[in-house]
């Protein structure tokens, strides 16, 4: 076997995999190394095995709220957290041998082990040396991190990361979550639906803090609902492990308080894989924030070295990787592929109900002093979301006075995610919210609210 | 310099032609008037003559190709010049929109061309089938701001017209204007347009030159400012409430040059040219017809003064139905400005003199004004243009006119 290949990948996540694909569709001679499994965090610690477990939970409170009134008596559940677990690692498995198949079937080379960059598009494995001719491209993502400063280090037992939460035998009987962003609170929702006394513990003022204001306050309202408890504006001041538990220290508002839990979970912050693999040796650069310093197009500081996915800055979401690893493709094989839009990357949380969101907050919207406005609707008046008992949450669309641009899209519903793209694709094409209007929405759908938030924003919603 | 050689409107109902036959070859030279190719038109076969010297550097419509008028089929230029690199005029079975014209940019007019900052007016490739792809929301905001998307250079997928392309030439691109009337064109306003662009650049200006007598507008000016009760009053100021009104009364002249219409307004929006450090911003006093010499003395000093320090906001500089230009304050006593489209028309006022002047049989020294107003051929006429100047001229003469 040849060690030259037109394109090298260090890593085989989300983005360094569909990387290798487009390379292999565009007549490149592809390899990927991969130090674990293919598919990467999101695949086999992340993304995938948690939607598997957040499934588990909204069957949990199916059946121990909605089933009766839906005339399913089955009693009271019971619930094992590490069947659950089994469940999404054969997810997992799966998806990541769907990954192998897919190399192999476009005849990208793996090659399993941990790689070195060196200069001149050099990457050592072991004791082998490869040679990328045409592009070597860095997507080596992130890994849990703890956080050592507040006596919050990592230890597997107490105190954990997601990468063990994902393989719990079974769920804990209380857990303080730090950290109540996406990760934070995707946990929160399916620990609490297993029986796990939960505190979420959020340094900012709002649970999601990305979001819109709005949107995690529906989310708030529904955990306080299912007794999970948040902590915001609350900074952890210091941690003791000990027989019984963790006993932390968290300073919110008025005082300090101490709480003990089972076992801490960081939901916060993730470490970037960018130590240990050379870049520096390679002459790639970083920027202060420690991601890989790129341009515009996704090159590194070193020639026709290219970084995709979390290293090369954020949003760290898997799809935002997948799509850099096209681009980086169809540039390498000499094509003029359309810039990202990082401004239309969408972003989910799977709790219940999902929040999506796509462009800017209603906060973002006041602070660069756009002229815009608001239409919403609530689940609560939609058919389809009544039918099913699942009437949390609103669409909210925010518009530019003038001309209709979509600024931004905020919804909160059992199906969000999936609801979330119409407005992702109207943004990219530019459309306003009349043509999402105009588009006929079957009835009865979730989908309905979308249009009528865009018909509120013009002042003429029906069913409200 | 490089002429395009573009398949022209060779009869007033003709839409596409038929290139029979080139008669020059690429790196002929060519003299303007050469017969370049022979063309068949919906009435006869008919001649296409080089509108520039040069050599024919490039063809690009091959013999048998029927193209849409206004479509580029070759490129006139010196022989080492560089020229632009332009997709092959089709031959759409499809019945092809009127491809936009693009003659060259205007030579920079030495004068006060008031447009506004810089208005980029990107090289527009040949639409081959004359289609203008472009997004609802670029749609929308070049409609309302009156902007021809087919003189647009789209960067989206596929050179779609995305927002970006419409917020670049915003300079360029009024916002709404309130309530008007729009016309569609006449065949003979068609063909009028047609010739005359072939003959002057896009826009086809001619000029109206009038002298005043300023005499008692001074006086007006002088009793107001003694007053010293309100802002001071500039001539500039008379001479724009002056248009304002006039323009009152000849809505022919307060209008727009669209793409296949003229949009007629009811409200006057005058555009001032202000000189800035770099240049050249037009904000606009918005219905200076409605507003009194103090209101507008008072806007246009603090509008003038935003724009020195840059501070004007898009809606500020744009949405102007008329334009007045001024260079009296440099001793100019005549130019002539261009167009800020798609206005129709603009005053060049000139300084105030003394001058030698015959009254009643005797020569009299008094304050004289020259006014020129270039006018857009394709909306004002001749006799339009000069029965507004004149009702303009008739007010500065006797200001009272402004009362009553």
């Amino acid at each position: 076997m040849s060690n030259t290949f037109d394109v090298i990948i260090l890593g085989g996540g989300p983005a360094g995999y569909v990387c290798a694909i487009r390379c292999a569709q565009l007549g490149l001679s592809t390899a990927v190394v991969e130090r674990e499994k293919l598919g990467g965090v999101c695949v086999n610690v992340g993304c995938i095995p948690s939607k598997a477990l957040l499934h588990a939970a909204y069957v949990a409170n199916l059946v121990r709220h909605d089933a009766k009134t839906l005339g399913v008596t089955v009693g009271e559940p019971t619930l094992d957290f590490g069947v659950a677990v089994k469940h999404s690692r054969k997810v997992a498995d799966q998806n990541s041998k769907g990954v192998g198949f897919l190399m192999k079937k476009h005849k990208v080379t793996v090659i399993q082990g941990e790689g070195t960059v060196q200069q001149g598009r050099k990457v050592k494995v072991g004791g082998e040396t490869y040679t990328a001719t045409k592009g070597l491209v860095l997507a080596t993502g992130t890994r849990v991190k703890g956080i050592p400063q507040i006596g919050l280090e990592l230890d597997g037992e107490r105190i954990i990361s997601t990468n063990e939460a994902l393989f719990l035998d079974e769920a804990p009987e209380s857990v303080a979550i730090i950290g109540a962003g996406a990760v934070g609170c995707e946990f929160a929702d399916m620990l609490n639906a297993f029986g796990t006394k939960v505190t979420l513990v959020e340094i900012l003022p709002h649970i999601l803090p990305l979001e819109d204001d709005e949107a995690a306050d529906a989310l708030a309202k529904s955990f306080k609902k299912r007794k999970i408890e948040m902590l915001v504006s609350a900074k952890v001041k210091g941690a003791k492990v000990g027989d019984e538990g963790v006993t932390l220290e968290i300073e919110a508002g008025d005082g300090t308080k101490s709480i003990t839990v089972e076992q801490v979970l960081i939901g916060a912050g993730r470490q970037l894989n960018t130590d240990g693999s050379g870049l520096a040796e390679a002459g790639i650069t970083l920027t202060k924030q420690g991601f890989v310093e790129v341009d515009a197009q996704l090159r590194t500081s070193a020639d026709r070295v290219y970084a995709i996915g979390d290293i090369a800055g954020p949003p760290m979401l898997a799809h935002k990787g997948s799509r850099e690893g096209v681009f980086v493709a169809e540039l390498i094989a000499g094509k003029t592929p359309h810039p990202i839009r990082y401004d239309n990357i969408p972003s989910v949380t799977y709790c219940h109900p999902e929040v999506a969101s796509v462009g800017l907050t209603e906060a973002q919207c006041k602070e660069q002093d756009l002229d815009y406005v608001v239409g919403r609707f609530p689940f609560s008046a939609n058919g389809r979301a009544r039918a099913s008992l699942e009437t949390e949450g609103f669409v909210k669309i925010i518009r530019d006075k003038r001309y209709g641009e979509i600024l931004g899209a905020h919804i909160v519903a059992s199906h969000a995610s999936e609801l979330i793209h119409e407005l992702v694709v109207a943004r990219e094409n530019e459309y306003t919210v009349e043509e999402v209007d105009l588009a006929v929405h079957a009835h009865p759908t979730l989908s309905e609210a979308v249009a009528e938030a865009a018909l509120d924003s013009l002042g003429r919603v029906i069913h409200i | 310099m490089v002429t395009k050689v573009l398949m022209e409107a060779l009869s007033p109902t003709m839409e596409e032609g038929k290139l029979l036959t080139w008669l020059k070859q690429e790196g002929d030279e060519v003299t303007a008037g050469d017969v370049l190719a022979e063309v068949e038109t919906d009435k006869a076969v008919m001649e296409l003559q080089a509108r520039g010297a040069g050599v024919l550097r490039r063809i690009l419509a091959a013999d048998g190709a029927t193209v849409a008028v206004g479509s580029i089929v070759g490129i006139i230029a010196d022989p080492d010049e560089e020229i632009p690199d332009l997709p092959t005029a089709g031959a759409p079975k499809e019945k092809p929109a009127a491809a936009p014209k693009q003659p060259a940019e205007p030579a920079a007019a030495p004068d006060a061309a008031p447009t506004s900052p810089p208005s980029p007016q990107p090289e527009v490739p040949a639409p081959a089938g004359g289609r203008v792809k472009a997004s609802p929301l670029a749609r929308r905001m070049a409609s309302e701001r009156g902007l021809d998307l087919s003189r647009v250079a789209g960067s989206g997928p596929g050179g779609r017209i995305v927002k970006r392309d419409v917020e670049g030439t915003e300079a360029a691109a009024p916002t709404a204007a309130g309530a008007y009337e729009d016309v569609e064109l006449s065949q003979l306003r068609k063909t009028i347009a047609k010739r005359l662009v072939q003959s002057l650049g896009p826009i086809p200006h001619f000029f109206l030159t009038t002298e005043i007598d300023m005499e008692r507008a001074a006086d007006a000016r002088e009793a107001l400012n003694a007053l010293g009760d309100g802002p001071k009053i500039s001539f500039n100021d008379i001479v724009m409430k002056v248009v304002a009104a006039a323009l009152r009364q000849h809505r022919a002249c307060n209008a727009w040059w669209l793409d296949g219409k003229i949009r007629y307004f009811e409200d006057v929006h005058l555009s001032m040219a202000v000189a800035i450090p770099d240049g050249l911003i037009t904000p606009v006093i918005r219905h200076a017809d409605r507003k009194s010499l103090r209101e507008i003395a008072t806007e246009a000093r603090q509008l003038a003064e935003r724009a020195r320090e840059r501070k004007l906001t898009p809606e500020e500089y744009t949405g102007g139905t008329f334009s007045v230009s001024n260079l009296g304050m440099f001793d100019i006593e005549h130019f002539t400005a261009v167009i800020n489209p798609p206005e129709a028309g603009i005053v060049a006022v000139g300084s105030i003199v003394e001058r030698p002047v015959v009254a009643d049989g005797e020569l009299e020294v008094r304050k004289r004004m020259r006014l020129t107003m270039s006018c857009d051929h394709r909306v004002i006429d001749g006799a339009t243009g000069a029965q507004f100047l004149q009702t303009v001229k008739r007010m500065l003469e006797n200001p009272l006119a402004l009362v009553w």
